[in-house]
């Protein structure tokens, strides 16, 4: 018999959703120390970070609708991806760049795509996806259909770049269902906030482009959620373009090729650690008495049961042979000489 | 506005014109972006009236933002519109250089065709107008070099209405080149009703057996008037129309040099890196020894654009006349 | 009215600290720039140059804005539109003939569009006509001073409304926020991007508002009063000169022509609708406060009216009168020394 909830806003969320926010930011982690392990392993040659973006993330997912809004992300939505479908064994596949991947083993890690989730595919560039939203979130105003919107999203980096400021721009002109969701880590690779930007809250843009910005903590899943899917809903139901920042942190370097001892201190870090989203919501849990530390253990065993055999299973998977390399650059067989 | 079925002379403004109202009438999903394409109907009138047809949901007035014109229609065509983005002057399409060549080119590789970029890009180049030097550049060797680009260039109204309709339907992103001073300057028979040209087919546009003459666009049609005045010469030229630069018809030119034996390439953009080089190359490769003389090329000098002030522009420019001098001394060899 | 109270009236106008003849000087100006924009419209319906483009309406602002600018210390990085910018900071309407004339004593020997002014020695960096391209330059020009320290310098930079649409744009306040650079970026929003209205190029009327997000200052004024254009950009150059960082300035003013001789503004705006901007056209109006604070008599103006005319009239002949580049110059200053792709 479970104890009595001790009261808390839980925006709607079910113990079963905040259960399944827990494991999707256990997931994350586990999926996340796989692909740094690999690569230590030598076994592949590359894995990107998203460790402090789990909450943030989770939330998110959980405001996605399925089946219904597109999700426009970058690279460090490990826990998006996995949130809204995508599986242990598809991320596995895309670390080991193995043939069966959804890009057949040609993207980078974490450069998922899978139609069927509404999951857009993205290039590494940074900001370029924002316009593809805006395009895609064009696309569903136009069609007329209801109930559907665009969330994309992207780090505190991307915010300076010209093609940011040109979709958010053209989103609040047409009036789009679209969210922009900055995952604010304080990091661009070695760039501080304080160099990316004269002011630090991205969410006060919102205003010279004339639409609502809010700013969440992005270490409370519950609040990420209500955030998103506050902005979510105005925009399924015409009410125009959102701009959002959830304030986390980036506790790992940027890639397995980047090494943050060089532009920040031990300290910064451990100092940050101390509010680590993972374990903050695990306590949590068992505070309000969502979850025992019995049912914590047994999420936990099952994730990495779900991690060690995704990662089995996919890297005994091929990969794409040479011939493959001429696939799929344009509708059929082509050659610039005809 | 009516689409006529039987065919007429038109110029190549109303030509791309009415195409597009076609495919604006035929096709839901197709709509225009770009900069004053809505109320003020395009700079050259192109879009004239369409937004009162078919609204301003679909003939978008876009801000002054060219990386986003193309970044918004790529995520469109990714989501199954087909939209037609326009630059306003091809001077101004390197912001977007990103969004062309590392998005909409990339899009169906990377996600290895789960998704795909229907997307036509169109845009008036090239100069003899007094467009100076943002108002008049050559961008397509910028371009051609790219996997997963195509890119046409027609110069005949006729050639532009199949090349564009082909353009529009092509599953794959499309940069469809039109040469502003043949806008209006250029008439010709257009065949009435829905028909396309296959993107990768040039076309002789003037039969000869002494010498071909390779060009686009406007150099094309100095090239066939110089070539007519050779004809009176005794110097009988066969001038072959790319149309298309990428992909590019091999057959066509090959065929036409084994019967010349000697290959002149024409063009407006820069001799360095151009087009030709690539034309070239493949000759050289392919057909060495059915020469009788080097390969030349007759391009535009090793600067950026044409400055503004006439003698400046004539300078760049080359004109039927040089050209004809041009097929002289290659015939003379 | 009595002298006494003629002299309360020109102490209660807010004149930002402008003497008499600076406000004569704003006031030529503007009529300088009136006119000189006129001549290349009717030599352009002449047949005499192929191309002019518009800046009625933002004769106020541009003239004002020049008062404020220091010469020989300043620079100014500008945008097409800004003839009276570039006369308030001494180009001379010969300059400015030589210009619509391409001819080979131009400042850039007939190579670019007309009003695509650039003068070492005025301070006035060279640009495209790709829109907001020069603003990144202004900010790089900008960051030098600050490098080198040369305090009591800054850069003013200006661009139209349509280009804040830009990325370049975006990316230039930016830098220049976290760089507190020395720079002032004057928006002239003329409510116009050719055929866009300013509600189809951003969700929200005011551009000024965009500074918060920059966290750098944003000031909005009156366009069509040089005087109000005068203290805006000073105090933002002044503070920028002392290190304040850089300032994000809107002045709303209204563009009366079409975008450019090329161009034909009936087709997408009203006749009404300009005609009702014209009742505040900033050169009868500003004409009026000074004839009332008695700064200037209505036989000043006419003199000066005539003279402007006829230093336009000069200018043109003399202009005109100059050859072209010859055909060789397409050759020269690509890079420094000869060239040659193939070496």
């Amino acid at each position: 018999m479970r104890p009595e909830l001790a009261p808390f806003e839980r925006h709607g969320l079910s113990d079963g959703q905040l259960a399944a926010m827990l494991r999707t930011m256990l997931l994350q982690r586990t999926l996340e120390s796989r692909g740094f392990q690999l690569n230590r392993q030598g076994k592949i040659p590359f894995a990107s970070a998203s460790e402090g973006h789990e909450a943030v993330q989770a939330g998110a997912a959980m405001a996605f609708r399925r089946g219904h809004d597109i999700l426009v992300p970058y690279y460090r939505d490990l826990g998006l991806a996995l949130g809204i479908g995508l599986t242990a064994y598809d991320v596995l596949l895309s670390l080991f760049a193995r043939a069966a991947d959804r890009s057949g083993g040609r993207q980078f890690p974490h450069h998922y795509a899978a139609r069927a989730l509404g999951l857009q595919t993205i290039s590494s560039l940074i900001a370029a996806q924002t316009c593809h939203a805006v395009g895609a979130a064009y696309a569903v105003k136009l069609r007329r259909e209801a109930g559907r919107a665009v969330l994309t999203t992207f780090g505190d980096g991307a915010t300076s770049e010209g093609e940011w400021h040109e979709a958010v721009n053209f989103a609040a002109v047409a009036e789009l269902p679209v969210v922009f969701l900055c995952e604010n880590n304080e990091w661009a690779i070695s760039t501080p906030l304080s160099k990316q930007m004269g002011q630090p809250d991205v969410y006060k843009r919102a205003a010279g482009y004339g639409i609502p910005g809010a700013v969440v903590d992005g270490f409370d899943p519950i609040a990420s959620y209500a955030a998103v899917a506050e902005a979510m809903e105005r925009a399924r139901s015409g009410g125009g373009p959102t701009l959002l920042e959830a304030k986390c942190y980036r506790f790992l370097s940027h890639t397995t090729d980047d090494d943050d001892r060089t532009y920040r201190t031990r300290e910064e870090v451990a100092e940050r650690r101390k509010d680590d989203p993972v374990p903050k919501f695990e306590r949590f849990l068992i505070a309000r008495g969502v979850l025992t530390l019995t049912d914590i253990e047994d999420l936990k065993s099952s994730v990495l049961a779900e991690t060690n055999e995704a990662t089995d299973r996919a890297e005994a998977m091929p990969y794409p042979p040479p011939a493959a390399a001429f696939e799929n650059l344009y509708e059929g067989p082509w050659e610039p000489w005809q | 506005m009516a689409v006529s079925a039987s065919s007429k002379v038109m110029n190549n403004v109303e030509t791309v014109r009415e195409t597009l109202y076609e495919a604006m009438k035929n096709d839901d999903r197709t709509v225009i972006l770009g900069e004053d394409v809505g109320d003020r109907g395009n700079v050259f009138l192109i879009t004239k009236d369409f937004v009162k047809e078919f609204g301003p949901e679909r003939v978008i007035d876009t801000p002054i933002a060219e990386a986003s014109i193309v970044g918004i229609a790529v995520g469109m065509a990714m989501e199954g519109l087909r939209p037609i983005a326009e630059i306003q002057f091809a001077d101004f399409i390197y912001p977007a250089f990103n969004q062309i060549v590392g998005e909409a080119a990339k899009t169906r590789y990377r996600s290895n065709g789960e998704y795909t970029c229907p997307l036509v890009i169109r845009t008036p180049y090239g100069g003899g107008v007094r467009g100076a030097l943002s108002h008049s550049v050559s961008i397509e060797a910028l371009f051609y070099h790219v996997p997963g680009l195509k890119i046409v260039a027609p110069a005949f109204p006729a050639d532009v209405k199949g090349l564009l309709n082909a353009a529009i339907d092509d599953p794959d992103p499309v940069l469809f080149l039109e040469h502003k001073k043949t806008y209006r300057l250029i008439k010709g028979e257009v065949p009435g009703g829905h028909y396309t040209i296959p993107l990768g087919k040039a076309d002789v546009k003037k039969a000869g057996t002494q010498l071909t003459v390779v060009s686009y666009g406007l150099y094309v049609h100095w090239a066939l008037e110089a070539a007519n005045q050779l004809e009176t010469e005794g110097i009988s030229v066969e001038v072959v129309d790319l149309r298309s630069i990428r992909p590019m018809d091999r057959g066509t030119i090959l065929e036409s040099v084994r019967k010349t034996r000697k290959l002149l390439i024409v063009h407006e953009d820069n001799k360095f890196g151009g087009v030709g080089a690539e034309i070239s190359a493949m000759v050289a490769e392919e057909a060495l020894f059915d020469l009788d003389a080097p390969i030349r090329r007759h391009c535009a000098p090793d600067v950026p654009a044409m400055g503004y002030a006439l003698p400046l522009e004539e300078e760049y420019m080359s004109s039927p006349g040089e050209m004809a001098e041009a097929m002289r001394e290659m015939a003379r060899f | 009215m009595a002298k006494t109270e003629i002299t309360q009236v020109r102490n209660s106008l807010e004149r930002q600290g402008l003497s008499d003849d600076q406000l004569k000087a704003i006031f030529r100006n503007m009529l300088l720039q009136r006119q000189l924009d006129n001549r290349g419209f009717q030599l352009n319906r002449q047949g005499k140059v192929p191309f002019a483009l518009g800046s009625e309406g933002h004769e106020a602002l541009q003239s004002g804005a020049a008062m404020a600018f220091e010469r020989g210390k300043d620079l100014l990085a500008p945008y097409y539109r800004d003839l009276g910018l570039a006369l308030g900071i001494g180009l001379t309407p010969y300059e400015i003939m030589l210009s619509i004339f391409a001819r080979a004593a131009d400042h850039n020997g007939g190579r670019q569009f007309p009003n695509h002014y650039s003068s070492k020695k005025a301070g006035l960096i060279s640009f495209s006509s790709i829109l907001a391209a020069h603003i990144p330059h202004a900010v790089g020009a900008a960051f030098a001073m600050q490098y080198r320290k040369e305090s009591g310098r800054a850069v003013l930079v200006t661009c139209g409304d349509g280009t804040t649409s830009e990325g370049e744009w975006h990316e230039s306040m930016n830098f220049a926020a976290v760089h507190k650079l020395p720079l002032v970026m004057l928006v002239e929003n003329n409510l116009w991007a050719i055929s866009t209205p300013l509600s189809r190029q951003m969700g929200q009327p005011d551009i000024y508002k965009r500074a918060e997000g920059y966290g750098i200052p944003g000031e909005q004024f009156d366009g069509f009063d040089p005087i109000a254009s005068y203290g805006a950009v000073k105090r933002a150059l002044d503070r920028a000169r002392g290190g304040g960082g850089p300032t994000l300035l809107e002045g709303v003013c209204y563009r009366f022509l079409a975008h450019s001789t090329d161009d034909n503004d009936m087709t997408y705006r009203t006749r009404d609708e300009v005609t009702a901007h014209r009742k505040d056209d900033p050169l009868p109006r500003f004409e009026r406060v000074l004839l009332e604070l008695g700064i200037l008599g209505p036989p000043e103006i006419d003199a000066m009216r005539k003279e402007v005319l006829r230093e336009t009239n000069e200018a043109t002949d003399r202009a005109e009168a100059m050859p072209f580049p010859a055909a060789s110059e397409l050759y020269t200053n690509l890079y420094e020394g000869a060239w040659e792709p193939w070496q």
